[in-house]
Formats: C-alpha cells, sequence, structure tokens
C-alpha cells in the first residue's frame, strides 16, 4: 500500500507549526498572535490523527469486549474544547483591554512592566 | 505507480497547498481581517486531512467548532476593536528574529523526522508501512470510548465542565461595567 507516509503528514504538521510560531512570536496585534496559537494548535492535532491512524492497531475496551483503540481521536477532540475555552477567553480578555486602554497591540499593554 | 497511489498523492499535495499556502498568507497579510479569512482556509485544510486520515467525525467536528466558531469569533474581536488600529498591520519589531527562530524550529524538527524514520532500527516506521486498516465502526467506536466508563468518560465529563467554566470566565471578563 502506497500513498502519503506517516512522515509526509508529520513534516506538513511541523511546517504549520512552525508558521504558527512565527504568527505569534512576530506579530503586533494580539488577535494576530491568538490566530497564530490556533494555526499551533491545529499542527499538533493532524500530529495526533495522523499517528492514530497510522500506528493503532491494537484493540481495546472492557473485558470481554473488543473495540478498537480511539485514544488519537479523543485526545483530538479534547484538544478542540480546549481551544474553543482557550479563544473564547483570550478574545474576552483582548476586548476588555480594548475598552481600557483604547488599543490592541500587545505592546502597549505594559503596566506590570518595570 | 498505481492510480490509487497517484491519487492520494494527488490529493495530499492539494491539500497541503492549501493549507501551508494559506497559513503563509495569515503571516504575510497587512490586512488583518484577510488574515482571519487566509486562517479560515488553512483550517478548510486541515480538515480535508482528517477526512484523509480516515478521521470523518473530526473533519465534520473541525469544521463546525473551528471554522464555525472559532474564526467567526476571531472575525467578530477584529470589527470590535477595528477602530484605532490602521489599515495597515505591521510586524512588530522582533520579526527577523522570530522567522529566524521559526525556520530554526523547522529545520531542526525535519532533522529528527528524518533520523527518526532512518537507520537499522528507526524510531518512526518508514515508508513501506502500512498504515492501520480502519473499519467501518470508527464513529461508533468514537461514541463507545468516549462515554465507556474505563474509557474516556473522565476527561470527556471534566471536558464539559471546563468549557462551561471558561465560557462564564470570558462572558464575566468581557462584560461592560454597568
Amino acid at each position: 500500500m502506497g500513498g502519503p507516509s506517516l512522515t509526509a503528514y508529520l513534516l506538513v504538521a511541523a511546517a504549520l507549526f512552525c508558521i504558527g510560531l512565527y504568527a505569534t512570536l512576530g506579530r503586533r496585534n494580539a488577535i494576530a498572535i491568538l490566530m497564530g496559537v490556533e494555526l499551533m494548535l491545529n499542527a499538533v492535532n493532524l500530529n495526533l490523527v495522523a499517528f492514530w491512524r497510522f500506528l493503532s492497531t491494537h484493540q481495546t475496551g472492557a473485558p470481554g469486549t473488543v473495540q478498537n483503540y480511539m485514544g488519537g481521536q479523543a485526545f483530538a477532540i479534547f484538544i478542540f474544547v480546549v481551544a474553543a475555552a482557550e479563544v473564547a477567553v483570550g478574545l474576552a480578555l483582548v476586548i476588555s483591554i480594548y475598552r481600557t486602554r483604547q488599543s490592541v497591540v500587545a505592546e502597549d499593554a505594559d503596566t506590570l512592566r518595570y | 505507480m498505481p492510480t490509487e497511489v497517484l491519487v492520494q498523492w494527488l490529493f495530499f499535495g492539494i491539500l497541503t497547498v492549501i493549507t501551508l499556502g494559506s497559513a503563509l498568507m495569515v503571516v504575510v497579510t497587512r490586512n488583518l481581517f484577510h488574515s482571519a479569512l487566509w486562517l479560515l482556509f488553512s483550517l478548510f485544510g486541515v480538515a480535508g486531512f482528517y477526512a484523509m486520515l480516515a478521521a470523518p467525525f473530526l473533519a465534520a467536528v473541525q469544521v463546525l467548532v473551528y471554522i464555525g466558531a472559532i474564526v467567526i469569533l476571531i472575525i467578530i474581536a477584529i470589527m470590535l476593536t477595528r477602530k484605532v488600529m490602521g489599515l495597515e498591520e505591521l510586524p512588530n519589531k522582533q520579526w527577523g528574529l522570530a522567522a529566524g527562530g521559526s525556520i530554526l524550529a523547522f529545520v531542526a524538527l525535519v532533522a529528527v523526522l528524518v533520523f527518526a524514520g532512518s537507520g537499522a532500527k528507526p524510531l518512526l516506521p518508514g515508508a513501506e508501512f502500512k498504515p492501520a486498516d480502519v473499519p467501518s465502526t470508527s464513529i461508533v467506536d468514537l461514541g463507545n470510548a468516549l462515554t465507556d466508563p474505563g474509557q474516556y468518560t473522565a476527561p470527556f465529563l471534566l471536558a464539559a465542565v471546563f468549557l462551561t467554566g471558561a465560557m462564564i470566565g470570558a462572558i464575566v471578563i468581557a462584560r461592560e461595567d454597568s
């Protein structure tokens, strides 16, 4: 069976992660930084599902039942949940900061600096 | 090369171009709103990858949750904070360092992947590995896994509580002081 191997999927996920890393570190707007974080989370999810697809051949389940291993997909679903929660709270923070300081540039929120 | 392998590589190539090209446009575009739209395309590409990896439920959830909720939330936040941001969204002061660091990280990851897939006893299976056969009951199995007390029910319920708490917190944070 040919087709793209596991390493091909992992390379795509690595490239996506590094693009998200640049978006998080090199942008001024706080919302653009959050978009970079979303790209990184998606790259990690892609990694997880690729590993699940290629390496999970064992079976699990309660004693007496037999069921295929679904841990990779379950982990990915939990990452969906965490990403949704993090984006909601992050954007609420951005909007709240915008209301008091009238700016969404990340460097302008510097009250805790020396 | 047999036709089905060619078609698989073709879809993989198309999805890679969509995903990585849109992700690059997210960081290159000066207009913040266009960045959000390119992010939307990139997430569609990732959903296509999930479909290729035999996880159809995850592909549907990706479109519903990431594209249908998170990107919409990002666009709403962009529109609510648009008044003082100029039309141009410039990179910040250390963008050169960030770009250098990202490229370095990518080179390191590629080196690790190439190293892990080679040698006498590779850590990663090489190209000749056969992907696991996914049976047709995979969505039923996923439902069982999330509701079986011996498997992932506890994290599932905790995730629900966590999401509720995060939503309440977000509402409290963004509320106007009345």
